[in-house]
């Protein structure tokens, strides 16, 4: 757990000293706005709600990897496991001040389950009462994108997906991170 | 075309009053993407144009050095292309150093001969007149930066450089990526940065 340790200690330290903060309830306030008016455009159509998000998400994962380079100053990680400490301690603590518990891997190191004891996003949020928001909308959906988005362009392909949420009545606010490959942009391998 | 007037004026002053060298040892600044364009290309000017401070009668080039020749957008734009061929092709030419196949975890039967870190091209190149210092983010995009060879702490001045790309270009939302940079905001935050020393 040496990486985990370190990842910690990076990520307070840049957290402290590195990040202008803003105001947790004007972020929460935007992102629900955002959610609320994708509801109406999409005539509460849950599943292109989530989509949505998740190409926001996607598009602003993309960017924020850049931020999250220069603020951290961290090398490449050895190993997905490294990886999945990295997003916790430093990538959710410098941008939201949260570090979801990273827990359920797969025997293979390839998948894991980010457990979010708090979520910035969602404070205040009670989805719609129309008896299917409950089962079809993934309120913080956009994390989901971002991740994608970020480690994309560290060369990771993943899958993330949210399978429980606080805001739907489960215990716990889960998602589930899947490495699908490590994208090679190099040569290909030596043909001698 | 690359040379702005306004950042003279407040460097003219600088040197009056404390017998600076009038302009910051840093000559040029290009970024490539990752996929091998230019997307940005700033020079700085080494020597005020056209004021007494510069040795007169001598012609002024792309890095402000006596000799060099003005390189026109296109030029850049070859340079930059060929650079990035020339990168990855340095990058493929770090040694390997072989292993017990048992041994790594990765599966790989070789290993570079800091395993901890991977191959990473040129990083910088020197020569009498300028320095080259090169540093490629991990997600693949590369910084140029060209100083004088006395400079110390380049790495710095580069950390610098990329934090304020991720502000300044990365977050603004009507750069689109892998496109040139058109930022004033980017631009004088970047010159205060790279010329204020």
């Amino acid at each position: 757990m040496a990486s985990g340790q370190k990842a910690a200690r990076v990520g307070e330290e840049v957290w402290k000293t590195r990040v202008e903060k803003v105001n947790a309830e004007l972020v929460t306030l935007t992102y629900g706005t955002i959610v609320a008016q994708l509801c109406t455009d999409y005539d509460y159509d849950y599943a292109q709600v989530n989509q949505q998000l998740d190409k926001m998400g996607y598009n602003i994962g993309m960017r924020l990897i850049e931020d999250f380079l220069a603020k951290s100053n961290i090398g490449r990680c050895g190993n997905f496991r490294d990886t999945a400490e990295m997003i916790s301690k430093v990538g959710f603590k410098i941008f939201l001040n949260v570090t979801p518990t990273v827990t359920n891997w797969t025997a293979d190191n390839k998948q894991f389950s980010l457990l979010f004891d708090e979520n910035p996003l969602a404070d205040f949020v009670e989805l719609p009462d129309d008896g299917r928001a409950q089962d079809e909308l993934w309120f913080s959906n956009i994390l989901c994108g971002v991740l994608r988005g970020a480690l994309e362009m560290v060369q990771m392909s993943i899958e993330a997906r949210f399978v429980s949420d606080v805001l739907r009545g489960n215990d716990v606010t889960e998602m589930r991170v899947t490495l699908l490959r490590y994208i090679e942009d190099e040569m290909p391998p030596d043909d001698d | 075309m690359l040379t702005k007037c306004f950042r003279s004026l407040p460097f003219d002053n600088l040197s009056g009053l404390r017998g600076l060298s009038v302009l910051g040892p840093v000559f040029a600044l290009l970024i490539i993407s990752k996929a091998g364009s230019l997307i940005f290309h700033r020079t700085f000017p080494t020597s005020t144009p056209g004021a007494a401070a510069g040795p007169p009668g001598q012609t002024v080039g792309t890095l402000g050095l006596p000799g060099t020749s003005t390189l026109t957008t296109n030029d850049y734009l070859v340079l930059a292309g060929t650079f990035h061929g020339v990168h990855a092709i340095t990058r493929s030419l770090t040694p390997k150093i072989p292993v017990a196949p048992s041994a790594g975890s990765s599966g790989r039967s070789w290993t570079y001969p800091d395993p901890t870190v991977p191959a990473s091209g040129i990083e910088s190149m020197e020569s009498s007149f300028f320095r080259l210092t090169v540093f490629q983010t991990l997600s693949g995009t590369k910084f140029l930066l060209f100083t004088d060879p006395s400079m110390p702490n380049t790495d710095v001045l580069m950390k610098g450089v990329y934090e304020r790309y991720a502000d300044f270009v990365c977050k603004n939302p009507f750069w689109q990526m892998e496109m040139p940079i058109r930022i004033d905001a980017w631009e004088r935050s970047m010159n205060q940065w790279l010329t204020r020393r």
